[in-house]
């Protein structure tokens, strides 16, 4: 399914995965390593929406401090919080 | 060689906190400005600053700028400048009620005015009791400033170039400044910003060090440009560190672990603190505790297959206890450090946090090269504010919420500065210095041409152990003297590093190298200074400097109340006085530091 996703935006988003906080760049670091090479387009497409999120609510989010009501985005929040 | 050029009256590089309030100060004063950054605005890494920005406001009890100005130059250990401590004091009330009115949501008292609350070396009537004068936007204080100022400034029509890269200054023959190269991650295009006035806002490098709270991008980019471009690096061997980081990845732990029966222990498993300090024990403040871990790895009795590190044990406790009054410790611990604390104890270590010295400018923002007190020769056109410039205002030992206070005051006073400026220049620019531009170009074909050259990572790891390892938050003679010829070593290797991705296109592997040999620039400024400054002063401590009645703590002020200036042409170090020259009232008068 990967090859499906542009490898120009796969660079792009590769880069976007650098945030303002450690943490973040911490986990996103290993879900880059181990996981984002095998994204599904959708999970892919799930992945670039969470990447809009300010780095706060993003961490709350990775961190399981709140959930998200947003289907669509459970399962790269599960994989975030498992890597 | 065929660059393009963009022209601004104004370009800034970096778009966190201060960035982003000089750029607010210049276009609304109508001046067509371009902010540069690596990443979107609201993600640089002022967004990690919780805990608030300090202002005598005197909502909740009575304060007054002189006794902040007092507590700002003692927490420096008499090494900040007293005419920029006394600037930033004054301001702080009026740029944080700007703040406000820029639609910052400070929590509020039930009058309606800003909520106020104490923070460690706040005090009133000059070091009587703690005052009320951290004002913050609930745990998000610098995420809500970062919001507030990036809308305002689309607003004033600030132009944004975003995931783009500075590479280099560019300073004409005669030392003055003519804007940047930079270069757009998307294409890999190299484009020259020219400008009247050019100001770096990127930060802090603690990437340094093996382990630093800093976030990835805090590579130190405006040091490594203005090093390059022969403008000295101001006390860079002062940096604020935090004992207990998690080993090999930097997020902290907070002290409360150790106020809640947290113990540390050593590779045997013993209980060291009691050796170091038998009554506090684990609670001992944070310099005694951080010095006893150096201490324990330093003579090899650190943890782990380097033995790099010693470890937080509160396998002892109560699990209900660490659930409920340690929440986030076991999944921060396990989550980053791969263990379950009620099973096994936490690896920590000694972190970095902050940086204290960076590029030497003036209370206005103007970088300066002047080896005496009055800010005289200044460099044209070049100005720097927040954690990257060094005003100083926080000397040897930054007070907590003075830093967003940093970004907010000099960020204004730059913005200020540059508009003045820009003003008395014609309105043609003058020709670039081509050569500047060939040198930064070379620099990127280097990088890309390169063959059986260093891989980056390696070098990367090379330098932060070095770091880590010799000039840490507690320093050793020999290990420093070992430490210079190390990071030199490593220097050697930065310059031969290699990439295998060439390719054009958000190139991350090439951004890294770039960032690379920025961060090594400031590595060395760290290391050589800290190696020449013989004494124990602030955040800068050393094992020879020892605490006698003439140097108590081991501050020597007879030869060491000065700031030093490393440059990196033959790692060459002067030194200036430090300013005791407030700007209305009386210097704050030398005394011993404590608390």
């Amino acid at each position: 399914m990967s090859e499906l996703i542009d490898p120009i935006e796969k660079k792009r988003v590769r880069w976007r995965s650098r945030r303002g906080l450690l943490e973040l760049d911490l986990v996103l670091t290993r879900f880059l390593a181990e996981r984002y090479d095998q994204l599904t387009p959708d999970e892919f497409a799930a992945y670039v929406r969470i990447l809009d999120l300010p780095d706060t609510e993003f961490l709350e989010l990775v961190n399981g401090k709140v959930e998200t009501d947003d289907v669509t985005l459970a399962p790269i929040v599960a994989m975030l919080r498992s890597v | 060689m065929n660059v393009p050029v963009r022209h601004f009256d104004a370009v800034i590089v970096g778009a966190g906190g201060a960035g982003m309030r000089a750029a607010l100060q210049l276009s609304e004063a109508g001046l067509k400005t371009a902010v540069i950054s690596k990443v979107f605005p609201t993600r640089s890494h002022t967004v990690a600053a919780q805990g608030g920005v300090s202002a005598s406001l005197g909502n909740s009890e009575k304060d007054h700028w002189h006794w902040h100005m007092y507590d700002t130059v003692k927490g420096s250990d008499w090494l900040g400048d007293q005419d920029a401590i006394e600037y930033m004091c004054r301001e702080a009330p009026k740029v944080v009620v700007e703040l406000e009115h820029f639609g910052m949501p400070f929590d509020r008292n039930d009058d309606g005015t800003i909520y106020q609350r104490p923070f460690g070396g706040h005090m009133s009537n000059f070091g009587e009791k703690p005052v009320r004068r951290a004002c913050a936007a609930a745990d998000r204080t610098g995420h809500a400033m970062l919001h507030a100022l990036y809308q305002r400034n689309v607003r004033a029509n600030t132009q944004f170039f975003v995931e783009w890269m500075a590479l280099d200054l560019i300073r004409d023959a005669d030392g003055n400044v003519q804007g940047v190269v930079a270069m757009e991650m998307e294409t890999s295009e190299i484009v020259v910003f020219q400008a009247k006035a050019t100001l770096f806002a990127t930060g802090g490098a603690g990437r340094i060090y093996a382990s630093s709270t800093n976030a990835f991008i805090n590579t130190g980019d405006g040091l490594g440009m203005a090093a390059r471009a022969g403008i000295p690096l101001e006390d860079m061997e002062f940096w604020q560190f935090h004992p207990t980081g998690v080993a090999g990845a930097g997020v902290l732990i907070t002290e409360g672990v150790r106020g809640e029966g947290g113990i540390l222990r050593n590779s045997d498993g013993e209980r060291f603190m009691e050796r170091y300090a038998p009554n506090a024990k684990d609670l001992a403040s944070r310099d005694v505790v951080s010095r006893a871990m150096v201490t324990e790895i330093n003579e090899g009795r650190g943890c782990g297959p380097n033995k790099d590190h010693v470890l937080l044990d509160i396998t002892h406790l109560d699990p209900e206890v660490i659930m409920s009054k340690l929440p986030g410790i076991r999944e921060i611990s396990i989550k980053f450090a791969g263990v379950d604390p009620i099973k096994a104890p936490i690896p920590v270590v000694p972190t970095c946090h902050y940086q204290m010295g960076g590029i030497p400018t003036n209370y206005k923002g103007e970088v300066v090269l002047s080896t005496t007190d009055n800010h005289s020769d200044i460099v044209k056109g070049f100005y720097a504010a927040g954690e990257c410039a060094c005003a100083s205002v926080h000397g040897a030992n930054r007070l907590g919420t003075n830093s967003l206070l940093d970004l907010l005051v000099f960020g204004k006073s730059s913005g200020n500065s540059m508009i003045d400026f820009i003003k008395t220049q014609p309105e043609n620019l003058p020709e670039l210095n081509m050569a500047a531009i060939e040198r930064s170009v070379a620099r990127v074909a280097r990088l890309d041409g390169q063959k059986n050259g260093t891989n980056v990572h390696e070098a990367r790891s090379a330098m932060q152990r070095t770091m880590q390892a010799h000039c840490g938050v507690f320093r050793f003679k020999d290990m420093l003297a070992q430490g210079v010829a190390k990071i030199l070593e490593v220097e050697e290797m930065i310059k031969t590093i290699e990439i295998a991705d060439k390719s054009k296109v958000f190139n991350t592997a090439r951004l890294e190298a770039l960032e690379l040999e920025n961060l090594i620039e400031v590595a060395k400024a760290t290391m050589i200074s800290a190696n020449a400054r013989t004494e124990s002063r602030g955040a800068h401590v050393r094992d020879d400097a020892e605490d006698t009645p003439a140097n108590p703590n081991g501050r020597d002020d007879q030869n060491w109340l000065k700031h030093t200036l490393w440059h990196r042409d033959g790692n060459k170090l002067d030194y200036k006085p430090v300013n005791m020259t407030p700007l209305t009232v009386e210097a704050i008068a030398l005394k011993t530091r404590s608390y």
